[in-house]
């Protein structure tokens, strides 16, 4: 924890440092090959070395998000493309193609500085899925609370409200809870590492306060309407008596609508 | 590629990809759901096709939807599997060394077996004996739940056997590493733990159970198919009609992708029984 808050404070400038000391150690692994090079690359691998190339990066990307943590460009260059890089590019390509085509997922680059890419669902989501085959998962029910009371209080909350919360509802994050485990870690920690949520240091607090936000994922992967719907069932409202959140949730459904 | 996928497809896809493993009538359900979803042409009865669809496109990936049967119940489930190096790093990404070490333990218990369990006081000595990192009798059986609830291992009474899930995608990897101690089942053919075996020292084939009440359903008096030696076991009672399950499919396509020699070396010999 103490780390963290050192972290947070000083945070902009070591980000800053630490992203662009990343950023340039990964241009220089993936400096642009001319286009000589490209091809003699192309001749020296298979048709077939290529394709399974491919399939090796499918699968990495596919066992790395079932953690739901950010893949970053370097692991797959390090773990899976090696001796290929000079061709990356298509193979890249390809394997962004066939998540599209076959998986019905996009890969999705949520930060270009340090190139880390999570794969995104192009699938709406639907209430009236088999509910059989939905694996519950305790933990997404949590999550999904958590992102309604910062969605319903406009985008931002202060962690202690959240806690509060929480407690009404017999999830205390100062006890060890059956389900959840450590909950304020899995909160600020588990969940911001999947990037479902946003914890940052309000500036200029002492002691120092925290705050909440949704995360990257969550916005490409929460249907903020869907959301609205079903707290509208909880309060018994409309979802429109909401006035600034239905705006909100109107906006984003045609953004993600012109993206599919 | 003849057949192009659509939204019905990969959101099939999805799903078997998010739950490993999903049981025929499931299957059937999700089969309706995902045409309908997408407006798509939906028939009943094309579910194998519409299968095959997706397995055309998955190809590439050494990726397969497999269909196979259940030891225990005989019903059809269909499972996502790799194609290329299924080995026990698959399941890597959930768990730590030790636990791995502990499942290879396991399984080493139930191929040993001459009905395809290991019992549970046994795994919790295994426990003991870990060289990775020992685990506690409390960390084991906590890790044994987890096995059990990410469909790896099946438990009853106290027995752990190998889940469908677990047999169909590790199948090249176990006939590997147990090609001396494995046998396929003398009616499906497909690899058998939990099944009967013939006691004639000479012949000894073995059953599923469900084949087993498939096999000798109505007859009183049983013989061993092989060797027409009289078998001794108890007939299990299968409350399904389990004729409807469309058992011969279920026998070939359980076996579709196999790539390595050893396998069918494995296939042959169990013919030859």
């Amino acid at each position: 924890m103490s780390q963290r808050k050192r972290l947070s404070a000083s945070q902009n400038k070591a980000a800053n440092q630490r992203s662009k000391a990343e950023s340039d150690d990964e241009e220089d692994a993936f400096t642009q090959p001319s286009l000589s090079q490209v091809q003699r690359a192309k001749e020296s691998f298979t048709p077939i070395q290529i394709d399974r190339k491919v399939a090796e990066v499918v699968q990495f990307i596919l066992i790395k998000d079932q953690r739901k943590v950010p893949i970053r460009r370097a692991d797959i260059a390090k773990h899976v493309i090696k001796e290929y890089r000079a061709i990356h590019q298509d193979i890249m390509k390809r394997v962004i193609h066939t998540f599209d085509q076959v998986f019905g997922l996009k890969l999705v680059e949520i930060d270009p500085k340090s190139h880390l890419y999570i794969l995104v669902n192009k699938l709406e989501a639907l209430p009236e899925e088999p509910v059989s085959l939905i694996p519950a998962n305790p933990k997404h029910g949590l999550l999904f609370t958590i992102l309604s009371v910062i969605f319903m209080k406009g985008g931002v909350v202060k962690e202690a409200l959240v806690w509060g919360f929480l407690k009404k509802l017999r999830v205390d994050p100062g006890e060890r809870h059956d389900i959840f485990g450590d909950v304020k870690k899995l909160v600020t920690d588990e969940f911001v590492r999947q990037k479902y949520l946003e914890y940052v240091r309000i500036p200029h607090t002492e002691p120092m306060e925290f705050e909440l936000r949704w995360g990257v994922r969550a916005d490409k992967e929460i249907n903020k309407m869907k959301l609205l719907e079903i707290v509208g069932k909880l309060f018994d409202q409309e979802p429109s008596s909401w006035t600034q959140q239905y705006r909100e949730a109107t906006a984003a459904g045609s953004q993600s609508q012109s993206q599919r | 590629m003849a057949r192009p996928m659509g939204d019905s497809h990969r959101r099939f896809l999805q799903t078997i990809m998010s739950n490993g493993i999903i049981d025929g009538s499931q299957a059937k359900a999700l089969h309706k759901h995902c045409c309908d979803v997408a407006g798509a042409n939906y028939s009943q009865d094309r579910l194998d096709e519409f299968i095959d669809v997706i397995n055309l496109h998955l190809q590439p990936m050494f990726m397969h939807i497999r269909k196979g049967m259940s030891e225990e119940d005989g019903l059809q489930y269909y499972a996502l599997v790799n194609t290329a190096e299924t080995e026990v790093t698959r399941m890597s990404s959930d768990y730590a060394d030790n636990e791995l070490e502990l499942f290879r333990k396991i399984m080493d218990l139930v191929a040993e077996s001459d009905n395809g369990t290991a019992s549970s006081t046994d795994i919790l000595n295994c426990g003991d004996a870990l060289l990775s990192k020992k685990l506690k009798k409390k960390e084991t059986e906590q890790v044994l739940n987890k096995f059990v609830q990410n469909k790896w291992l099946t438990e009853k009474h106290g027995e752990y056997s190998l889940s469908t899930r677990c047999i169909m995608e590790m199948e090249p990897y176990l006939r590997t590493i147990y090609q001396d101690l494995l046998k396929n089942c003398h009616v499906c053919d497909n690899i058998a733990f939990q099944c009967q075996m013939c006691e004639n020292p000479d012949c000894g084939i073995r059953m599923h159970l469900p084949c087993v009440a498939r096999y000798f359903r109505g007859r009183s008096d049983p013989h061993c198919p092989a060797c027409n030696e009289f078998w001794p076991h108890e007939i299990p009672e299968m409350h399904r009609p389990l004729a409807s399950q469309s058992q011969p499919s279920s026998a070939k396509e359980n076996t579709a992708p196999r790539s390595t020699p050893l396998t069918s070396q494995g296939r042959r010999s169990g013919r030859r029984l």
